[in-house]
């Protein structure tokens, strides 16, 4: 076996993630937004109503991605610790903290359109629904996560500290989901019926597929951005950062 | 004293420090039933209605008593220095630290355990419901222990880490209160309650064999920097 490690040694230089991220940034932005873009109109305005529901569902083509990216979005969280507390990667540790309030945020939104979309689905904003109960959970584990990386003053502890917490959280993930279930399963209320058609028309679902990949696109792009400035703020003395801001200040007063 | 590498000294020593500040053990059993009283003064008197929340806010009650005594957990060792030197030490520190949550738990959990009865009195809990309640709160307050000295692990450095604990164990808190509730709550409804309970005592299992070695790993990073 002669296999050769130098890309992953080269993925732990932050110099060059910035450096490569540069160059097909630009392109990842523009597949996002094309994705988007197609899918939003796609499935707002051309996908068929639903025979139930009317116009309300189209909110899925929003709903299902965000809940998609804030699950995947915890696992990419705890594996980019995980990577930072044994190979001691200093780039793994800054995926790690910027994809803490992603994730929230995603979470929150998926939970918002949820309730938005509840309303007049379900008759109530609010309801005790297993898979809403598990996002609500979620969304807390990410603030337990966020708050740790904030309370300390030194860095390297934070990350290591926020990157056992979000491990252990991993861990647990599968139990609070299995025990969510079966706790709604003992109290599910007679009232509300949450059975959705089992399988959605292509019709639907195609677009709902473009947006979910557009969700992708959209969080690989909001990631790196937001890794990139970690990087630059972080390395800020070392002479390529100062380098990169000289040729930038020098573009802005040539404009000028 | 190979063959229980420091459990029982730590153990020992931990528990005659408890018994020296004996108030600090009261104050959560204290917690527990005054904020248990104020639930039916919040709700209603009406026993029927409270006899069906009784569970479960008897569980929640619990829940916030082992978190309000957790932060206590490492603080003073880690104020006098000698958490360092248990770390600098040789020794592996994965029963040291087993001993320790130990004795939080046979002054936490155990006093809760013993006096849920009484406020299953007060909030009117069925008489099917007290052995289903004790057993389970004894093996669940197990996993608060040990889930609580990982967010006491996490946040002993920390000036004001004692909220922040909450927030960071609590999520981690949600399968033991629904399987804890339900142990008792079955039984009241004359269903078989050995399940829940069992799935209690396997959550135990795991949080022994794997919150010892994360605390470890926790405090060496918390403690050592």
């Amino acid at each position: 076996m002669n296999w050769n490690w130098n890309w992953f040694y080269r993925m732990g230089s932050p110099r060059w993630f910035y450096e490569s991220t540069s160059r097909w940034l630009p392109w990842l932005g523009a597949l996002t937004v094309l994705l988007l873009a197609s899918g939003l109109v796609w499935g707002l305005a051309f996908a068929p109503q639903d025979a139930k529901q009317g116009n309300s569902f189209r909110i899925i083509y929003l709903h299902v991605p965000a809940s998609f990216l804030a699950l995947a979005g915890y696992f990419l969280m705890a594996a980019a610790g995980a990577i930072g507390l044994i190979w001691k990667m200093k780039l793994s540790y800054m995926v790690m903290k910027c994809a803490a309030p992603l994730g929230a945020v995603l979470t929150f939104l998926a939970l918002f359109t949820g309730a938005v979309w509840g309303k007049p689905t379900w008759g109530s904003y609010w309801v005790w629904d297993a898979r809403v109960t598990s996002m609500l959970i979620l969304l807390f584990l990410y603030m337990g996560v966020l708050a740790l990386q904030y309370a300390f003053d030194s860095k390297d502890v934070a990350n290591k500290a926020s990157a056992i917490l979000a491990l252990v959280g991993t861990v647990n993930i599968p139990i609070i989901y299995k025990s969510v279930d079966w706790w709604f399963t003992l109290h599910q209320p007679a009232t509300i019926s949450f059975t959705e058609a089992p399988s959605m028309h292509p019709d639907m679902f195609q677009p709902l597929l473009v947006m979910i990949l557009g969700f992708y696109c959209f969080y690989a792009v909001a990631l790196i951005l937001s890794v990139r400035v970690e990087i630059l703020s972080r390395e800020r003395k070392t002479s390529w950062v100062r380098g990169l801001v000289k040729q930038a200040t020098h573009k802005n007063l040539g404009a000028e | 004293m190979i063959s229980n590498m420091g459990f029982l000294a730590f153990l020992r020593r931990d528990l005659r420090l408890i018994n020296r500040r004996r108030g600090e053990v009261a104050s959560p059993l204290i917690f527990f039933l005054m904020a248990a009283t104020f639930v039916p003064l919040g709700i209603t008197p009406d026993a029927e209605l409270l006899k069906n929340i009784a569970p479960g806010i008897i569980w929640v009650m619990a829940l916030l008593a082992t978190l309000l005594s957790a932060d206590s957990l490492f603080a003073s060792d880690y104020q006098d220095g000698s958490l360092e030197q248990m770390l600098i030490s040789p020794q592996l520190l994965v029963m040291p630290v087993l001993g320790k949550v130990t004795a939080h738990w046979l002054t936490t959990g155990l006093p809760l355990t013993l006096v849920s009865p009484l406020l299953g009195l007060l909030l009117s809990l069925p008489t099917a419901g007290y052995l289903p309640m004790m057993a389970g709160l004894a093996v669940g307050t197990g996993c608060l222990s040990l889930l609580a000295a990982l967010g006491a692990a996490l946040t002993v450095s920390l000036q004001k880490g004692s909220l922040l604990l909450t927030l960071i164990v609590m999520p981690l808190y949600m399968p033991i209160i629904i399987f804890g509730s339900a142990t008792a709550q079955y039984s009241i409804e004359g269903l078989a309650w050995s399940g829940p309970l069992a799935i209690l005592g396997a959550m135990l299992a795991v949080a022994i064999a794997l919150c010892p070695l994360a605390i470890v790993s926790v405090l060496r990073l918390t403690t050592i920097n």
